[in-house]
């Protein structure tokens, strides 16, 4: 006869194991690595957050501490792999198995270590792929997670950087998994209940709050003349006549740039109001003077950012904030938002091939995917229609009749043609083939596939893939825009011009822009100092960035 | 570091009348343009000294590109580079150009 | 809470240049707009090529005019000689060459007596690279300085750059009849990596920005008296300032000389024992300590100005 409780016995058996360990649900810190050996079982499947910029630190520290004797096989699932005891406890036997998104901070021990067989790779995915898998197939046993503060009835309160933590937690606890969570500090009242206490088994007081990576923090004083001649390209090539009100930046400089560019050389084009209304974007402090003089309407967050929690909060007007009145985020609504409800993703790369396809892998670094494949997607489920979407789908489909035709979600590259220590950005071929032959992976790690991409724009112009009628036309397309690469310097000059005849290719000229006027000038904010003065001092930026 | 020089015949002269300009730094990533107008009609040089090696092809086009887009007839660009990307030694090129067709300041 | 909160910046719709940051401007800019519009004459141009003859040796690229600009112009009609430093050059570092024209500058202004000296400070001390030849410029050019001051020349410092005024132009500043500063302006000798390194962390984080710019930082150099004048990061800031600094200071003989000892001694008993800036602005009469590194200029002054009186008598 089957059982078929078995999951519910299990986690039966895990609390009373626990609880030899705990007040109530309170774990004391001191006690955590022996708790853990009672609660996981060689072989769990276990999720520690480990999102992209919360970190569950305190568990971490005390997984890697547990006795492999005890603990081993584990199939580690989880965002982000960023400090070093997520690896540590590969190291040291007690993990065998990753599935992951991301891996920034640790990409280039992930890949030794992955070259070295000491990680059995399940697969590296994009956010909110993994997060769906949750549900089906890496459902967590155990959840290791971080919040805020608790009461003594296990709610919690995880405040502005929510991130992925409401998704873990109902992929967990519904399957009868253990949800364990480090707070901060256990209160009598929460602010809000961000998670209810029904959901968490376990608490423990880290008497520190958890830690958090200022990952969306761009420097005005960094931005230069060329980053910002390619957000001036985007601005008047692409925001104008596609009339993109809800959109997505990817972090980095030329972004950057273009949220600084919209209240000086956006206004000068008339643009307020007809653009970037609407955003699924973390609380770039770059946009701050954007929105103070009234370009945006609103903004859903992945997460929070470092310094930005007294702005949010002053800005619920356009932030999603609770009745706290904090940030509220949420990683995998954002990502839905982002796929379906945008009109536009715009984002850096570091390799570009002769398709398309982009990747930021390279033989020594393995930073996985994180939330750009499936932002940078064409969302083929899309129904409702909106002006720039039709319009690229026009574009890709000219012939097509008109009530049957997709649209197209603008996917945008921006970078310069060459990238950190002078690197190029476009190749023949990219590193991610031969990591992939390195590694044995089916597929090789591509972030974005060249069949999304609809748009690439450098200092030497914009290409407009969608116009491009075959592979030779996208291929010197794309050379036309990578300018003193090797790539760009083997174009074929009579074609590319043929194509910048035709549109598919603009030059700074041809829209009008002289690249000696790209000064940094023409920044709402040159410095964070100047960011601060914007936001009325209610933006506190992290040590690292004062100058003051 | 190595040292690069090439010769040309613009289309036109550079217009203006000042003598000299200077624009730029030397730094990582950057470099910095002296230009002088010291050469007869349409002649066109650029030396070069760099600290970034092996790069001579991409110079010349770079230099080539400059010379057909922007007619430094009569100028002599001398250049110190501390590692700059070609599209930044482009943009300072033009920049020592406008700086010098300028009227004084 | 501070009542004075910090300024959003002025931005039109089309940036204006002539609100340029000082911070921003490359050296030739600052000096081209702090004096009279056309007036500036250099000496030893970069045409004339004295470059760095040390640099190639580390295979190193050489600045034609070896990251200094010298030569003589004229602020509000007035005849004035100018020394800039740029800062993104090997860090406004002295080396030979460097250190030579600003050190000529100053004999220049010694012998001819009745025109005073802006140095627009922008350093991180000495050139590794040419060690020696920095710290024998360094040497010679304090001398000449005091020379100059002893022939009645006024020396007036103005600091707002990248990388600050430290080491050997640190020990320059420090003999200059006034000095400006801005916010971003730090002021000292030793560098925050190199206190951490010789003191420990716990004496001092250099990763704690905040602390650095509260030990070394211009609104501290200007609480402390180290400074005689705080302003606003604006080219425009700093040219006012320069033209009433070199009309407010006095000159200079054993007298100032025995009057700066006896202020530095003062300075030493009231301040030796704090542990932190804050406990000097505290003993200083500053309220809200918290809220000065936020302050904007304006208010900064007035709160600076009750606090210390700027002294231009003893320097």
């Amino acid at each position: 006869m089957k059982n078929w409780d078995t999951q519910k016995t299990s986690l039966a058996e895990r609390l009373a194991d626990g609880r030899r360990y705990a007040s109530g649900k309170t774990v004391e810190a001191v006690d955590l690595s022996i708790f853990l050996q009672a609660v996981i079982r060689p072989g769990d499947r276990v999720c520690l957050e480990g999102d992209n910029q919360k970190q569950a630190d305190v568990l971490a520290a005390a997984l890697a501490n547990v006795d492999p004797a005890r603990v081993h096989e584990l199939h580690m699932i989880q965002s982000g792999v960023v400090l070093p005891e997520h690896l540590d406890v590969f190291e040291k036997g007690i993990a065998r198995k990753l599935d992951y998104s991301y891996s920034g901070p640790q990409a280039a021990r992930i890949a030794r270590m992955l070259f070295g067989g000491k990680i059995e790779l399940g697969a590296i995915h994009t956010y909110l792929e993994l997060f769906a898998r949750y549900f089906i197939d890496l459902t967590p046993q155990v959840a290791l997670i971080a919040a805020v503060s608790a009461d003594k009835d296990g709610n919690l309160y995880t405040g502005p950087n929510t991130e992925d933590t409401p998704t873990v937690v109902e992929a967990t606890t519904f399957k009868s998994g253990l949800v364990v969570a480090q707070v901060a500090e256990i209160v009598d009242r929460l602010p809000r209940v961000d998670i209810p206490g029904d959901q968490v088994h376990f608490v423990v007081e880290a008497k520190k709050p958890f830690y958090v990576e200022p990952l969306f923090t761009r420097d005005p004083a960094a931005i230069t003349e060329i980053q910002i001649l390619t957000a001036m390209l985007a601005i008047k090539g692409l925001y104008a006549p596609y009339g993109i009100r809800r959109l997505n930046h990817g972090i980095g400089f030329s972004t950057a740039a273009i949220e600084l560019l919209l209240p000086t050389y956006g206004q000068k084009l008339g643009l307020k109001g007809n653009v970037c209304t609407h955003w699924a974007l973390n609380p770039h402090p770059t946009l701050i003077p954007a929105i103070e003089s009234g370009w945006v309407q609103q903004i859903h967050s992945f997460g929070s950012e470092v310094g930005m929690d007294e702005y949010t909060r002053a800005r619920s007007g356009i932030y999603f904030t609770g009745p706290d009145g904090s940030l509220r985020s949420n990683r995998a609504f954002c990502q839905i938002a982002g796929l379906y409800a945008c009109d536009m993703f715009i984002g850096s790369t570091l390799q570009i091939d002769l398709h398309g396809n982009s990747s930021t892998v390279t033989a020594s670094r393995i930073a996985g995917f994180g939330g750009a494949p499936n932002l940078g997607s064409d969302p083929r489920g899309r129904r409702h229609p909106s002006e720039p979407w039709l319009q690229a789908g026009k574009e890709a489909d000219p012939e097509g009749p008109a009530p049957l035709r997709r649209g197209r979600k603008l996917v945008v590259q921006i970078g310069e043609t060459f990238g950190e220590k002078n690197e190029p950005q476009f190749v023949e071929q990219l590193d991610a083939l031969a990591l992939a032959k390195k590694l044995n992976l089916e597929l090789a790690p591509v972030m974005i596939y060249a069949d999304d991409v609809t748009h690439i724009v450098t200092e030497e112009g914009i290409a407009n893939l969608l116009l491009c009628r075959d592979k030779d036309e996208r291929e010197q397309a794309i050379r036309g825009v990578a300018g003193y690469t090797d790539v760009g310097r083997r174009r074929d000059a009579k074609m590319v011009q043929r194509l910048r005849e035709r549109g598919v290719i603009h030059r700074p000229e041809d829209l009008d822009i002289d690249p000696l006027d790209a000064d940094r000038g023409l920044l709402a904010a040159h410095s964070i100092k100047d960011l601060v003065g914007w936001s009325g001092g209610l933006y506190a930026p992290p040590s690292k960035f004062r100058n003051w | 570091m190595e040292t690069l020089s090439y010769r040309h015949k613009a289309k036109e002269s550079a217009t203006g009348s000042k003598r000299l300009a200077i624009i730029g730094v030397v730094a990582s990533g950057n470099l910095e343009v002296l230009v002088e107008r010291v050469l007869p009609g349409t002649e066109c040089q650029v030396d070069i000294n760099t600290a970034a090696e092996g790069f001579g092809a991409v110079w010349e086009a770079v230099v080539a590109d400059f010379v057909e887009r922007r007619s430094p007839g009569g100028l002599k660009l001398s250049i110190n580079d501390g590692g700059a990307r070609p599209d930044t030694v482009a943009l300072r090129l033009a920049q020592a150009v406008r700086l010098i067709e300028e009227d004084d300041q | 809470m501070s009542t004075s909160k910090p300024e959003a910046p002025v931005v039109p719709i089309i940036a204006n240049r002539k609100i340029v940051s000082w911070y921003e401007a490359p050296a030739r800019q600052r000096v081209r707009l702090v004096l009279d519009s056309g007036s500036f004459q250099e000496f030893i141009g970069p045409d004339q090529r004295e470059e760095s003859p040390h640099l190639q040796v580390f295979d190193l690229p050489t600045q034609f005019d070896d990251g200094i600009i010298v030569g003589r112009g004229r602020i509000a009609g007035a005849p004035v000689f100018v020394a800039a430093q740029e800062g993104r050059f090997m860090g406004g570092a002295f080396g030979e060459v460097h250190g030579a024209k600003l050190g000529g500058l100053l004999r220049a202004a010694r012998d001819v007596r009745s025109i005073p000296v802006l140095i627009m400070f922008d350093t991180g001390g000495v050139r590794l690279q040419e060690a020696n030849a920095g710290e024998l410029a360094v040497a010679e050019i304090m001398r000449a300085l005091i020379e100059a001051r002893t022939a009645g020349v006024k020396v007036v410092g103005l600091i707002g750059g990248r990388a600050g005024c430290y080491g050997g132009g640190g020990l320059i500043a420090g003999c200059c009849s006034a000095l400006a500063v801005s916010e971003q302006g730090r002021i000292s000798v030793s560098g925050p990596e190199v206190i951490e390194t010789n003191r420990g962390v716990e004496e001092f984080d250099s990763r704690d920005r905040a602390l650095v710019w509260r030990t070394m930082g211009g609104k501290h150099r200007r609480l402390l008296g180290g400074a005689e004048a705080f302003v606003d990061d604006t080219v425009e800031s700093f040219r006012n300032i320069a033209l009433h600094l070199i009309g407010a200071v006095p000159g200079f003989g054993p007298d100032v000389l025995k009057a700066e000892q006896a202020r530095l001694e003062q300075r030493l008993q009231r301040f030796g024992l704090c542990a932190d800036a804050v406990d000097i602005w505290k003993a200083e009469g500053v309220a809200d300590t918290e809220a000065v590194p936020a302050m904007a200029a304006a208010d900064f002054n007035d709160l600076a100005n009750k606090a210390r009186e700027p002294r231009y008598d003893a320097r």
